[in-house]
């Protein structure tokens, strides 16, 4: 087939990714700076074609129910938001990962505390892979540094939260939601049909069936014993998680002596940095965590072998840097470089960063 | 005993698993009502039920149709999910009167004003029972709950909200119906008001409400029998029976 390559807003890309993955719902609330993605919805009509149901909810946290009531149905279900909305809808994560439910949210970040700004930040990676709301829960958790991801990642939310039975997230930001690049859009898959839906989710409510017992989504119990079970099985699967679905990008310079570890569109940032130092005749890698959650620790660990520093550039007061610290333990010197408030780093300050940092160790 | 000897019998839907409701309480009677009602229109493979928060968190443990427990009050939103990416289920909402009026107001009305095709059953026992019997949006005024010892005064505590007058108001509603199950005659009727939501919601007819008024014998502090005439003389002044909104 032939490819189809377009030019287009990552937020745009979302959305028609949604539709060509087979997606069966969008539920979602206007938000700066995500609002193309149910806009763009409503131009595509996809319930014209593919079936799709686009529905503008009253808020975010009646969105995220839908999500629930959606997945408890065994459908694919997606919403998305910015940071404060996702604030909103953490009650609805929590309980989808307590019922073991497969929906995808999307989050395009903008600066906070509150309100905060409209313009781009990473500074809710605390709030994405820590659970987000009450209970002992993981969201998986792919950040995407790209138009390309954006529309990638979009079938593989999908296919993990199904696969594990948990939410999944997409981590992007202000940057890559708005900015526009080439990409190539993915193959049209169609909707799952009853039949399908029946046997890859025997635990969907979609009316009992003589051959099952009734099915019953939710996440409450209240016999502790019971309860423990529950959460001893989620711990199991997300061990399983980590286990196998850590996901990263590795660049390397030949002879480097630095790593720089940033995600989404630092990452990006981060690689134009590398090349304008080179320059100078400092030489860094760069390792780019794809998944945020389960965090690619053993990457981390194997990139982080006979460095003498280590420099985490995010666009945040020093979150994920937590995790690289807390998986080198100490064995190589760390440093965090970030902007904040909806401020972007350019690479002429990492580079300085840089600089620094070598001087310092040096 | 022959066939037509038979007068009454549980329905099928209804398991033995021993209720958690209060003796005297209302919550059974209507849930007895809705598995009926699932029944004689043969829709036990096809209908979805959403519980709430509340007494009736549990329902699902009671009538054996698929089920999803939703979060306080959000089970209108997830029933409109449910509903639109299923269109030809049967899917009604069971909610009380704290998970529906009060922290679910957003969710119960924009539902019903989208017009959503799915019913919900909304049992008003003025109080909540499940947390031990405190104020709730449909207390009466004077009322005495945990919350408001002193009796429900307008100046602390506000008034009781009329949601159901609310949502006849609403476009997207097709049926709005208050009924009680306190006698022989008020369970027939609010049986036909159940059955008549449910087929306008399969007939894509918009949204309907019915509700219950009912009993919470236990939160209220009395006998069953002093619950159901307290009802009768209190309950029924502010929430007076009947249909609010009939397009069908």
């Amino acid at each position: 087939m032939e490819q189809e390559i377009m030019l287009m807003k990552g937020n745009e890309a979302i959305a028609h990714a949604a539709i060509r993955c087979g997606t069966d719902g969008y539920f979602g609330y206007p938000i700066t700076p995500q609002s193309e993605i149910i806009e763009t919805l409503a131009q595509l009509r996809p319930w014209e074609t593919t079936g799709m149901v686009v529905l503008q909810a009253e808020s975010e946290v009646a969105s995220i129910n839908m999500v629930y009531g959606g997945a408890g149905a065994g459908k694919r279900v997606l919403t998305s938001s910015s940071s404060p909305g996702i604030a909103l809808m953490q009650e609805g994560i929590a309980y989808m990962a307590g019922a073991e439910l497969p929906g995808v949210f999307v989050n395009v970040q903008r600066g906070g505390p509150g309100l905060g700004t409209i313009q781009p930040s990473q500074s809710d990676y605390f709030q994405a892979t820590r659970g987000g709301g009450n209970g002992d829960y993981n969201v998986i958790v792919l950040a995407p540094a790209s138009v390309q991801e954006m529309a990638d990642f979009v079938d593989l939310a999908f296919e993990l939260a199904f696969r594990y039975r948990n939410p999944a997230m997409i981590l992007s930001d202000g940057v890559i939601g708005q900015m526009m690049e080439r990409v190539v859009l993915p193959p049209m898959k169609p909707r799952r049909s009853e039949e399908e839906i029946r046997r890859e989710c025997p635990w969907a409510t979609i009316g009992r069936s003589k051959d099952r017992p009734v099915n019953i989504i939710s996440s409450l119990e209240l016999d502790s014993q019971e309860m423990e079970k529950r959460n001893l099985h989620l711990q199991e699967k997300y061990r399983t998680i980590r286990e196998h679905e850590a996901r990263y990008e590795l660049t390397t310079t030949e002879d480097a002596d630095m790593l720089i570890v940033a995600f989404g569109s630092a990452a990006r940032i981060a690689q134009k940095a590398i090349e304008l130092a080179e320059e100078e005749g400092m030489k860094a890698d760069l390792l780019r965590p794809i998944t945020l959650w389960p965090f690619p620790a053993e990457a981390l660990r194997e990139a982080a072998k006979g460095k003498r520093g280590i420099l985490v550039v995010e666009i945040n007061a020093g979150q994920m840097v937590q995790d690289v610290r807390l998986c080198l333990e100490g064995s190589v010197p760390i440093q965090h470089f970030g902007r904040l408030g909806g401020i972007v780093p350019d690479s002429e300050e990492i580079v300085g960063e840089l600089r620094n940092f070598k001087k310092q160790s040096s | 005993m022959t066939q037509e000897n038979i007068v009454y019998k549980k329905p099928t839907l209804m398991n033995d698993t021993p209720m958690h409701y209060c003796p005297g309480c209302s919550h059974g009677v209507v849930h007895k009502l809705v598995a009926e009602v699932i029944e004689e229109m043969n829709m036990e493979e096809r209908t979805i039920g959403v519980s709430p928060v509340g007494c009736a968190v549990f329902a699902y443990r009671y009538i054996d149709i698929d089920w999803q427990e939703a979060a306080h009050g959000r089970a209108p939103a997830v029933a409109t999910a449910i509903k639109r990416l299923w269109p030809d289920r049967l899917v009604f909402t069971y909610q009380g009167d704290g998970d529906l009026a009060c922290i679910g107001t957003g969710e119960t009305l924009h539902a019903l004003n989208r017009g959503e095709n799915f019913t919900i059953i909304f049992v008003n026992n003025a109080i909540y029972g499940m947390t031990g019997g405190q104020m709730a949006p449909t207390t009466l005024l004077g009322q005495k709950t945990s919350t408001c010892p002193h009796g429900r005064d307008p100046e602390l505590h506000g008034y009781p909200l009329s949601i159901t007058e609310l949502a006849a108001q609403l476009d997207g509603t097709c049926y709005v119906t208050r009924q009680s199950v306190e006698t022989v005659a008020a369970i027939r009727k609010a049986k036909q008001a159940i059955r008549k939501a449910f087929e306008a919601s399969m007939q894509g007819k918009g949204s309907s409400l019915v509700e219950i008024v009912s009993t919470c014998n236990a939160g209220w502090k009395m006998s069953p029998q002093q619950a159901n005439e307290w009802m009768q003389e209190n309950m029924f002044k502010k929430y007076p029976k009947g249909d609010l909104k009939d397009t069908l």
